[in-house]
């Protein structure tokens, strides 16, 4: 177990310097001098060359450069955006609730649906709701979520006129409202996750009911309702939870299309702003947010893995 | 088989490609033990395919073909076929005599435009063959990094194992945890890659290590087979025992992973294009097709409906073909 454990959070460590390093690498990389890429060609202000020089630390070597970037990164200082001025962090404290919320409401949205799909799925097994469900599940696998998202736009925005085609109400303003303008974003999101967990659901079903405990209760002449949920269910909540955690760190970059395309203020709008706004700094910063985040979720996963299989536990 | 550890580590059963949200489970994508069938034709092949599957590989073969042709115009025809590429003579328009042709913007689909005109004028189903050679080319570029990359480095480890091994999975691992759609967006953004080229080879690139798992976990499952053990036993050399055993039975199932990844690739083009960070209009893609059409929802779906069901499809028949070749191969090994 503490083997696990510490084996688990080493590789954490190297992937998490390796996710900086890369990021950082990447916009070391760019040709030409970083201060002309950072001002573009426009007219500057006196002195700003200079400043950035310092604030970068641009006449050190690369390593001492990394370094001290990454030491302040880890204190949540990525440096203050020359375009607008505004820090990276809070631009990203005040994005990623909005992209946090999406991402949570639409796995969640996934799971209700996903569940009973899968267990009908495996529970009827070979007859027509299964073929139904199954094809169901190959086809929303198969739509790209932007496109998902138009369609939805479409139909409840400009031809039902039930809800707003794109902005966005924050949880301050009322939950009706903030409900309103996030529901359509989420159900985009969750349509491939939704397939995606039906389907892991249905496959870990059948290979559940297919246990001499499942015939055992079965001959106690328990209801199948009550050994679907209560005896089957359990053993598959296991990986179903592993990929709902990856999916979470996935939704955290994954959002980005959905989010420009209904216009939400979250954390891949601003990546998208800054990459048409040429804002080389809150790329950087929030490529390497994200991928931290993306990182973190996943071994928190595996660690609540470790924690809560009792095979593995056990070891 | 190396995927009936006790110990269930989510990294080592899933293999995303490119942040899609698709995970895949390796464990799918490994034949089972068994023996060899005899080799069919691929007419054999195509005749056992189920009937959805078959009008699947008909739609790839047809996207193929709007990709070549439409490469075949624009390079070698100069946009004198027929569906030639509208940008090239924007509303019919005749520079010799100076009148312009009689497309309306927004025209409903006829005979002259069967998938009827944008709010350019352009004719949508030429703009659509053309942008099919977009997405093959993604596609076939990063199937080919992966394949043969991932392919080599995945067969080469699960077969040698050792410290090689353990060093260049951890690596892989490291890769794998890369939330790879925005290191592609900051990759694309950073270097202000519009080159189609460029992109599809940084989309193959990102999907190597998810190939090479795959591969990897097939290459375990074959060395421990007896045609191994005996070419083992009787002396060949490694390298030939990895050539002529191992590659040509990891082959047919990287190759079903493959038409699932390419799906998956295709779809991240699409999203590139879409946000208009693909290739630069006026050149179309299936993605900046529908961004474009956007605009025009309230008036005219269809603009938008077309090329996202041909995306749609495409992404269908290439999921469709790649689960059938995953249990046809699965099949054959079960087939005593």
């Amino acid at each position: 177990m503490a083997k696990t454990i510490a084996f688990v959070l080493l590789r954490l460590i190297a992937t998490l310097f390796a996710v900086t390093f890369l990021t950082f690498l990447m916009v070391a990389l760019l040709p030409g001098d970083p201060v002309d890429t950072i001002l573009g060609t426009g007219p500057r202000a006196p002195g700003i060359e200079e400043q950035i020089r310092e604030d970068l630390n641009l006449d050190d070597p690369f390593i001492v450069r990394y370094f001290a970037w990454l030491g302040d990164a880890v204190t949540g200082d990525l440096g203050t955006s020359y375009v607008t001025d505004q820090p990276v962090s809070d631009t990203i404290q005040s994005r990623l609730p909005v992209t946090a919320q999406l991402a949570f409401m639409s796995i969640f949205i996934a799971v209700v649906v996903a569940i009973p799909v899968g267990v009908l799925g495996a529970y009827k097994q070979g007859k027509w709701p299964d073929t139904v469900t199954s094809a169901g599940v190959q086809v929303a696998l198969s739509i790209p979520n932007f496109i998902f998202g138009i369609f939805l736009i479409w139909l409840f925005a400009v031809q039902l006129g039930w809800l707003p085609a794109s902005n966005w109400s924050r949880l301050s303003d009322g939950l009706a409202a903030n409900m309103k303008t996030a529901i359509l974003p989420a159900l985009s999101l969750a349509l491939a996750q939704m397939a995606l967990f039906s389907r892991l659901v249905r496959s870990d079903m059948m290979a559940t009911l297919r246990e001499n405990y499942i015939l055992s209760a079965r001959a106690k002449g328990l209801s199948d309702r009550y050994i679907l949920f209560r005896h089957a269910l359990r053993p598959s909540s296991l990986s179903l939870m592993t990929i709902v955690g990856i999916s979470f760190g996935a939704l955290l970059g994954g959002t980005v299309v959905i989010e420009s395309l209904f216009a939400i203020p979250g954390l891949g709008f601003s990546l998208i702003a800054a990459i048409n706004g040429r804002d080389i700094l809150v790329i950087q910063g929030i490529t390497v947010f994200i991928a931290a985040m993306f990182v973190i979720i996943n071994t928190i996963v595996d660690l609540l893995y470790a924690v809560l299989d009792p095979r593995i536990r056990r070891k | 088989m190396a995927t009936t550890d006790t110990s269930f580590d989510p990294h080592d059963v899933t293999a995303t490609i490119a942040g899609s949200p698709l995970v895949q489970q390796v464990d799918d994508f490994v034949a089972p033990d068994g023996v060899k069938q005899k080799r069919k034709s691929v007419w054999g092949i195509f005749r056992e395919m189920p009937f959805l599957v078959k009008l699947g590989t008909l739609w790839l073969l047809f996207v193929l073909f709007a990709a070549i042709y439409a490469q075949l115009d624009a390079k070698v025809f100069n946009g004198s076929l027929p569906l030639a590429d509208p940008n090239l003579q924007l509303n019919g328009f005749n520079p010799a005599t100076g009148e312009f042709g009689d497309r309306e913007p927004l025209e409903s689909p006829s005979w002259a435009h069967p998938l009827g005109t944008d709010a350019l004028a352009r004719d949508t189903f030429s703009r659509a063959m053309h942008g099919a050679y977009v997405s093959v080319t993604v596609a076939i570029v990063s199937v080919v990094c992966g394949v043969v990359v991932g392919g080599l480095i995945g067969s080469l480890v699960g077969f040698v194992r050792g410290k090689t091994e353990t060093v260049l999975m951890a690596l892989i691992d490291v890769l794998l945890a890369f939330p790879a759609l925005v290191l592609l967006l900051a990759l694309i953004s950073i270097f202000e890659v519009r080159d189609l080229f460029v992109i599809s080879f940084v989309i193959g690139l990102l999907s190597i290590p998810a190939y090479t798992r795959v591969s990897r976990a097939n290459s375990l499952a074959i060395s421990n087979r007896e045609f191994v053990l005996a070419a083992q036993a009787i002396g060949t050399k490694r390298w030939t025992i990895l050539r002529r055993e191992i590659i040509p039975n990891v082959m047919p199932t990287l190759l079903a992973y493959a038409m699932v990844a390419a799906a998956a690739v295709v779809v991240v083009e699409g999203s590139l294009s879409f946000l208009g960070l693909s290739v630069q209009l006026p050149q179309s893609s299936w993605g900046n097709m529908i961004n474009q059409a956007r605009r025009d929802i309230k008036i005219n779906f269809g603009q938008i409906l077309y090329p996202s069901m041909i995306l749609t499809l495409t992404v269908l028949a290439l999921n469709q073909v790649g689960d059938f070749f995953q249990r046809r191969s699965a099949f054959r090994g079960s087939s005593l």
